[in-house]
């Protein structure tokens, strides 16, 4: 494997798998609440991040993580207050993010929108070693919430108005939720790009949803198609010089056909294994009497 | 009449900045069933979801359990069932994990134990669903779901159970199935708050009706004797019932 001799390359497949974990990890709650294009927004808020790093000589990736949080609570803030013209504000945010990035970046010294490219659509050759001390520490973060809080998320992007009887602190973990997901843009941006992160914070999950009736296999099956395309994707784009997160992105997008193309069949097998008919039956038959038409468990 | 469960006094409410509740008093004794009835838009809705925090109170008081509910926390005595046409979200999750959620009021951080397992199991047999605990929730009915949403809220062995609209959309079978879940409810001494379009299958159970008007209460005592709203005292029939019935699915994910 003389692809493992390369500095750059380990830190790149590194940085590889965290993204695959950590990005279905997040997304998959947020599928959950139908909000599956967060992400989407929350990386254009991050390009005034990266913005500001370059502009001030920071570090493009916690910039980045810094705005974006701020982004992901406010936009939260956003859903709570603003019901009625929330996706007005929600719009303003997301292209003043994007714009404020472009701007930034040209205002820095010798700084240009060709700067801007690799952090808008992944680059493996410039992950440093400070970013993959970043990605690690924020991809632990981002693991400890995901698996940790996870009945509480559960419950929360499940049913918001049942989850505040249980006592839960709802507004709390809301809150929870998009600062992990900001912080888990920031961790795939140098992998995949801002603008491709969301594909893998909600293809993966759509892709095992094919596959699985529960949440728990669902979560398990999203995280190993992330990690199998990130891989896949990096040693692909390291041997084919084709762009890592377009690649990427591509290859996860395969996964849910193939996964949609096998999904039927195993469902058809499943019910005949059960003893149930898949969907609806073959032939209907008149019942002879009323009370033949209440099959006899669900009388009462 | 002991400590009451629920008590809310001269509660307002607005929605937007029109007012949904105008002042309502409203008492639930210990081991009272009371039924809240009404018209759509009478605010009865409104009522049960002020009374968990749901929606704020513009004026008035809130207790539960004889604590006023901004500083109530024992939340592991309350059960409730929301209004809702389906237990499912945005992904696959089975009957024992969407009721298992209804346990976590009594996990400690969020950890469930063996009890608790057997609790939610427990739960799931209480409305007939054993036999479906391992199956997505996508593939249940109508009736089913509200089974399982029921199940969610017995979970945690509520003293009290919230309902709001438990037999909407729901066929005669799984009707007849929750009458009898709440029958043994009640025998155990649980104190029940519904709201019901009509009294139906649970009218035995009854010991009282509250009846909204516009955001007041216009009856509270026995409930009335016919069936359906029409029964109901000033029920002027001004609404189409097609429309009542053809309200929309609410899953509350979006808002």
């Amino acid at each position: 494997m003389e692809i493992l001799n390369y500095a750059f390359m380990q830190r790149a497949l590194l940085a590889a798998v965290l993204v695959g974990i950590t990005a279905p990890a997040i997304g998959i709650y947020l599928v959950q609440r139908r909000q599956a294009l967060m992400g989407d927004g929350i990386g254009h808020v991050a390009m005034t991040g990266v913005g500001l790093g370059f502009l001030l000589s920071w570090s493009p990736v916690w910039m980045a993580t810094l705005v974006s949080v701020l982004g992901a609570v406010l936009m939260e803030l956003i859903r709570w207050y603003g019901r009625t013209r929330g996706d007005i504000a929600l719009a303003m945010l997301f292209y003043g993010g994007m714009a404020g990035g472009v701007m930034f970046i040209n205002l820095s010294p010798g700084g240009s929108n060709a700067n801007l490219t690799s952090y808008l659509f992944g680059s493996l050759s410039t992950v440093s070693e400070s970013d993959v001390t970043a990605i690690c520490l924020l991809a632990a973060f981002v693991v400890l919430v995901t698996l940790g809080l996870r009945r509480q998320l559960f419950a929360v992007s499940q049913d918001e108005e049942f989850a505040r009887v249980t006592g839960l602190p709802v507004r709390a973990l809301n809150l929870l939720t998009a600062v992990t997901a900001a912080v888990t843009v920031t961790v795939a941006m140098r992998v995949v790009g801002l603008l491709l992160v969301s594909a893998l914070m909600v293809v993966p999950v759509a892709a095992a949803q094919q596959l699985s009736r529960s949440f728990a296999a669902t979560f398990a099956i999203a995280v190993a198609i992330g990690v199998a395309v990130t891989l896949g994707g990096t040693v692909t784009s390291y041997y084919q010089d084709v762009p890592p997160g377009a690649t990427i992105v591509l290859l996860t997008i395969a996964a849910f056909m193939l996964l949609t193309a096998l999904a039927t069949p195993l469902a058809r097998r499943r019910a005949k294994a059960a003893g149930r008919p898949a969907g609806d039956p073959a032939e209907c038959v008149l019942a002879e009497s009323p009370e033949q038409a209440v099959p006899a468990g669900r009388r009462p | 009449m002991s400590e009451p469960v629920i008590s809310l006094r001269g509660v307002r409410a607005e929605l937007g900045s029109r007012p949904v509740l105008r002042g309502i008093d409203l008492t639930v004794g210990r081991g009272e069933v009371v039924a809240l009835l009404g018209a759509n838009g009478s605010g009865k809705s409104t009522a049960v979801r002020s009374v968990i925090g749901q929606v704020p109170a513009t004026s008035g008081e809130i207790e539960l359990f004889g604590t006023p509910r901004a500083r109530f926390r024992d939340w592991k005595r309350v059960g409730y069932v929301p209004q809702r046409t389906t237990a499912a979200g945005g992904v696959p999750a089975t009957v024992t994990e969407v009721v298992s959620s209804g346990r976590l009021s009594r996990a400690r951080f969020g950890m469930l134990r063996k009890a608790d397992h057997e609790a939610v199991r427990h739960a799931l047999e209480l409305v007939g669903m054993a036999d479906r605990a391992k199956d997505s929730v996508d593939a249940l009915s109508g009736g089913q779901h509200q089974r399982v949403l029921i199940a969610r809220a017995l979970a945690s062995e509520p003293d009290l159970l919230i309902m709001d609209e438990p037999m909407a959309g729901v066929d005669l079978a799984s009707q007849e199935v929750l009458a009898g879940t709440l029958r043994e409810e009640v025998g155990k001494g649980t104190t029940v708050l519904l709201v019901l379009h009509e009294l139906g299958p649970l009218e035995p159970l009854i010991d009282r009706a509250v009846v909204l008007r516009d955001g007041c209460v216009v009856h509270d005592g026995p409930p009335p004797k016919a069936v359906g709203q029409h029964a109901l005292p000033g029920h002027d029939h001004v609404h189409p019932h097609e429309a009542a019935d053809a309200a929309p699915i609410r899953t509350g994910l979006l808002s």
